[in-house]
């Protein structure tokens, strides 16, 4: 596993995120209430860009007619058939054993503990007064 | 590492040339047809505007699952609704996907079921030559299905001998939910001029008749209503082939879109069960359903059935005959099929090329 800082964390406000394409890979960086994950952007239904669907919320239904909206922006529904994710754990809802979108590990470093090394990206500028990024791949 | 939103996919792309029996393509407002109608159907088209049996003259009877029923980022850059904009069709779907031919399917603006017929004569007119003018000519990947009003049957036939003329047109349009069941005599000029000109017919899910989509009425969810179209073409198979049509036109070929598959082989079934039992009934049907499907008939892959256990696709493609299944993407909507990921079994190279490209040069004549 190899660290990649990807962004300042005041580029990606809290319901943001932010597209990267690190080691040849596309990933989705997204901020839910202040924690970070990140997921493959690749839908594994059929490949579809899932990072780039609308960040939604948990519908369930006790009954016919009744609705209850919780969990408001923690899903993400792939912009191609709808498949639905869990942000933080990479489940899909409907198939939440056998299909499961990639994940990888997120931290918060700050600039000065990067700048100390041994995690500096050459192609990120870092500096000491802010807060970074960092994904696991 | 960049921001830059790179194609994580682009090494991958199919290698095998692909023929797309069912693309989109959109009018960009509805004033983009107006160079294609004469003043007269031009001020009618303004005035009164397009008028089918649906609910609505806007949007449709069921909420479907997206935004113009679209893959959310097939919506063009350059603006437009999605379809609409032959660069970026190449960009996002002609080039990755390597279609080496696509089908067009106009599905709107909808002239097929214009309760005016006059209207609908002068629009079906009008989509063709737009086809032409605007996407079969600028991208000679691409073909057209013609575009008829199939309640004026008459106009319809000579609209269809007017377009046969040209390569630009590949089908004629048709969709299982019609006036009346499709195989009823008052559609047979269509097939007429059809067999004479040796276009198939492809029947593209959808279309508007005034009747709910189920059997026991109208549903109260679009899932129910989507599900209706499968069992739509279950119907208007019955229909093509109780009736006689493909009896009396032997050598006109029907293409199933946007249908499904999956109930190929267990309606092929029943209906070789009615027919043995009652056949007395439909005299002039005078083999087995199942010798008309297979003689006639392509079904093209759109959604691609997704079993519990992916085998059980083989077996699917078994019983109806690998050569007689052609590959469907319909893109830019919702439930569109990639073909690089939309079989989830393996197939051999031979099943590939026949599904991706030769059985569809076969249906279509290509």
């Amino acid at each position: 596993m190899t660290r990649h800082v990807v962004a300042r964390c005041d580029e990606i406000p809290p319901g943001g995120r932010r597209i990267v394409m690190v080691e040849g890979r596309s990933i989705g960086v997204f901020n839910l209430g202040g924690e970070f994950y990140a997921l493959l952007d690749r839908c594994p239904h059929q490949a579809g860009r899932l990072c780039l669907g609308d960040t939604i919320g948990l519908v369930q239904s006790r009954e016919p007619g009744s609705y209850e909206f919780s969990r408001p922006g923690e899903l993400l529904k792939c912009p191609w058939h709808g498949w639905e994710f869990d942000i933080r754990t990479g489940q899909s809802w409907c198939d939440p054993k056998r299909t499961r979108v990639r994940t990888y590990p997120v931290a918060v470093e700050s600039g000065e503990s990067l700048v100390k090394g041994p995690y500096v990206a050459e192609t990120f500028p870092v500096s000491v007064e802010q807060d970074f990024v960092v994904v696991d791949i | 590492m960049s921001d830059v939103l790179l194609e994580p996919r682009s090494a991958q792309q199919s290698r095998l040339g692909v023929i797309d029996c069912d693309i989109h393509p959109m009018l960009r407002s509805a004033k983009a047809l107006h160079p294609y109608l004469s003043q007269r159907w031009r001020d009618h088209f303004d005035s009164y505007g397009p008028r089918t049996p649906a609910p609505f003259l806007r949007g449709h009877a069921y909420p479907k699952a997206t935004p113009a029923l679209s893959r959310r980022d097939t919506w063009p850059p350059a603006g437009g609704p999605p379809g609409s904009d032959l660069a970026f069709m190449r960009q996002q779907h002609l080039d990755p996907l390597n279609v080496e031919i696509g089908i067009l399917q106009v599905l709107f603006p909808s002239v097929k079921d214009q309760r005016d017929l006059r209207l609908g004569v002068a629009m079906s007119t009008a989509v063709n030559d737009w086809q032409v003018a605007e996407w079969t000519e600028p991208e000679p990947r691409l073909r057209a299905a013609v575009s008829i009003a199939c309640d004026d049957a008459e106009a319809s036939a000579t609209e269809i001998r007017r377009c046969a003329a040209r390569r630009d047109f590949a089908s004629v349009f048709l969709t299982p939910r019609t006036s009346e069941p499709l195989g009823r005599k008052r559609y047979w000029p269509i097939y007429q001029a059809a067999a004479e000109t040796g276009l198939p017919i492809g029947i593209h899910t959808g279309g508007t008749n005034g009747h709910p989509m189920t059997a026991g009425g109208a549903p109260s969810f679009y899932m129910e209503d989507h599900h209706g179209n499968a069992i739509a073409m279950q119907s208007a198979l019955a229909s093509l082939i109780f009736e006689g049509v493909m009896e009396s036109f032997p050598d006109l070929k029907f293409i199933m879109i946007e249908g499904g598959f999956g109930w190929a082989p267990s309606c092929t079934w029943r209906l070789d069960k009615h027919w043995a039992r009652m056949r007395d009934e439909v005299a002039h049907v005078k083999r087995p359903p199942s010798e008309y499907i297979r003689r006639q008939v392509w079904f093209a892959t759109q959604p691609v059935e997704e079993p519990e256990r992916p085998r059980d696709l083989r077996t699917i493609c078994e019983w109806i005959g690998w050569d007689r299944i052609v590959f469907a993407t319909d893109y830019p909507h919702w439930d569109m099929d990639d073909p690089r990921h939309a079989f989830k079994v393996s197939m051999t190279e031979e099943q590939q090329r026949m599904i991706f490209n030769s059985n569809a040069r076969a249906a279509y004549g290509l």
